[in-house]
């Protein structure tokens, strides 16, 4: 199965990267190259075998539920590229 | 010479009052300054004062006889871990200004431990690499050179940086992360030790993440003690971090001298690849010969799945990192790039922050889980994922460690290997499945090729079993001697 453009495009849309249509071009070769290539994985008969999820070495374990951190919202603004007093600031959304 | 020590010998000498931590750290200080123009192994340098400073109290902690484990030791931090007010890029343009308002979990061991923090060193973009050439502040030259050759080297990736530090002398070891075998292959390239611990030793909490399910940090050192020593300042439970290990940490570096006599070595006939070069089956034949001399008893074992490795490691690798990146959006940190709509900011931030090899993972990884995909390429990998591990439990059912090598080649030039991507990918084909497996992994340099680049082998272990591993490579550095040095060292033509 071949990657073509329009898939390519919806796939950069999705991912929120905007490209032009020659680097567009450029990334579904790459991309089409790599998926010809981990479609190797299709003669491994996984039949009737569970998906390894993480790499259960430990169980997921459950915690108090209580507030443990917070109190820092200076600390947080800092490192935002925009902000106007205690808010981040984006272009207008609602019309 | 100060910056040729190991930590053991250095934290020996400082007990011992032979010298200052302040003589130590100022030595490395020196060393950064004549050689990191060279080799770009830093991306940030902490200004000198800082470091002194942190220097002196480390000795006035020697004074009074309250010294840590790490304490004095000047060190290099893979730019990937938080810092806290200190520039922590990712060697991304898209954090190129990010000061983090916290510390990593693995960092703040470290420094609760008494660790000289030197800088941050340089790394593929995102960790995403194995050249270290997508860092969006330029290449880190390898430190070694081919015999009468004067071409620039790659040191290997993604821990780079980290490697060429240690190995050129401008850090006595540096923290590394390794997703597919970015602590291994490095230290393989750069002539050094290089250990990637289970998957949850080491917190990844303030770690920028890469692929969540198979990041770990670990230890870049010189010698297979120090990985101990340092994995033992590294390695905890950590609340913050919901994948973290609550086991107990053991004195690893106590491991190395161990006797490793009757312990079973396997041998796997997969990794025996189709073109691996001459030098490296010999290397890898040479350290079976140094281990059964050394009493292990060596057994050939079948790992059936190891070929699928790297195809599995790239659907499920790019598909975390499609969604651990999806929070570099322009809005909440990092740098942003303006346009009329909230969509727009999206698309030019992330358009224009990320390097183009960065960006083909997040599109492959977004292609996979796609409506449509997900089954075909996702959830197939993560059941091939399985039987991976499963190849490794088996195999540890007969054996206590695996010796392989640790990459199919030594360090290669910049400009070879760059335009194919799977050819780039190669690169970890022995290191990935133990990654997959999530099982712990260390590479020790154990000779030159025939032009006077350094070799690796890899032992790999049971899971939670560093102390295994840490013991055949004991023995393996005993035996095979490796006292070599880089053509580029602190130590060279001083």
């Amino acid at each position: 199965m071949s990657l073509d453009l329009a898939t390519t495009r919806r796939i950069a849309k999705l991912a929120r990267i905007g490209l032009e249509d020659a680097e567009l071009e450029t990334v579904r070769q790459k991309l089409d190259g790599i998926l010809g290539w981990v479609d190797q994985l299709s003669e491994v008969d996984v039949e009737g075998v569970p998906p390894m999820v993480g790499t259960e070495t430990e169980a997921l374990r459950q915690r108090e539920d209580v507030v443990t951190d917070g109190d820092c919202r200076d600390a947080i603004l800092s490192c935002a590229p925009e902000k106007s007093g205690p808010f981040y600031t984006v272009p207008k959304v609602v019309e | 010479m100060l910056t040729g020590l190991t930590l053991t010998e250095a934290r020996a000498g400082l007990a011992a009052r032979k010298f200052s931590a302040r003589d130590l750290a100022q030595a490395h200080l020196d060393a950064i300054g004549r050689l990191n123009p060279q080799l770009n192994a830093y991306i940030t340098v902490l200004p000198e004062q800082d470091v002194l400073a942190a220097a002196d109290a480390a000795d006035a902690r020697y004074a009074k006889g309250e010294a840590g484990l790490m304490d004095g030791l000047p060190v290099g931090v893979k730019d990937l871990f938080c810092t806290k007010g200190v520039k922590t890029t990712a060697a991304s343009k898209i954090l190129a200004n990010f000061v983090p308002p916290y510390e990593s979990s693995v960092t703040a061991r470290l420094l609760a431990a008494g660790s000289i923090f030197l800088g941050k060193t340089n790394l593929d973009e995102f960790a995403m690499g194995s050249a270290n050439i997508t860092s969006a502040f330029g290449s880190v030259m390898n430190p070694w050179k081919r015999n009468g050759d004067d071409a620039a080297l790659v040191p290997g990736g993604s821990s780079g940086g980290s490697a060429a530090a240690v190995a050129a002398g401008l850090a006595l070891a540096a923290t590394g992360t390794d997703t597919g075998g970015s602590i291994r292959q490095p230290a393989a390239f750069c002539g050094i030790v290089g250990l990637k611990p289970t998957y949850g030793r080491c917190s990844r909490w303030g770690t920028i993440a890469f692929a969540s399910s198979l990041d770990q940090a670990g230890p870049m050192t010189r010698s297979v003690a120090d990985a101990g020593l340092m994995l033992e300042a590294m390695a905890g439970f950590d609340e913050k971090d919901s994948t973290s290990s609550n086991r107990p940490v053991p004195e690893f570096s106590k491991a190395v001298g161990k006797s490793v006599k009757g312990l079973r070595v396997g041998i796997p006939a997969e990794y025996r690849a189709p073109g691996m070069p001459e030098e490296i089956a010999k290397m890898w034949e040479q350290g079976i010969a140094w281990l059964r001399e050394a009493g292990c008893e060596v057994v050939d074992v079948s790992l059936p799945h190891t070929k699928y490795g790297l195809a599995t490691y790239y659907i499920i690798a790019p598909a975390e990192c499609s969604s651990n990146l999806a929070r570099y959006d322009g809005i909440r940190f990092g740098e942003r790039k303006d346009a009329a709509s909230l969509d727009g900011i999206y698309e030019r931030t992330r358009a224009e922050g990320f390097g183009p090899e960065v960006r083909n993972r997040i599109l492959m990884g977004t292609y996979v889980l796609s409506a449509g995909y997900y089954d075909a390429y996702y959830l197939k990998a993560q059941k091939v994922r399985t039987l991976i591990k499963r190849d490794f439990v088996q195999a540890f059912e007969q054996v206590d460690v695996l010796l392989t090598p640790t990459a199919p080649s030594a360090a290669f030039a910049q400009g070879e290997n760059m335009d194919d991507p799977v050819q780039m990918y190669l690169n970890d084909i022995f290191t990935v499945p133990a990654s997959m497996a999530g099982v712990p992994a260390l590479s020790v340099p154990v000779g030159l090729d025939s032009k006077g680049l350094p070799l690796g082998l890899q032992i790999i272990g049971r899971h939670f079993d560093e102390e295994t591993v840490l013991s055949v490579g004991g023995a393996l550095e005993a035996a095979a001697g490796f006292a070599h040095k880089p053509t580029l060292h602190a130590e060279a033509g001083v």
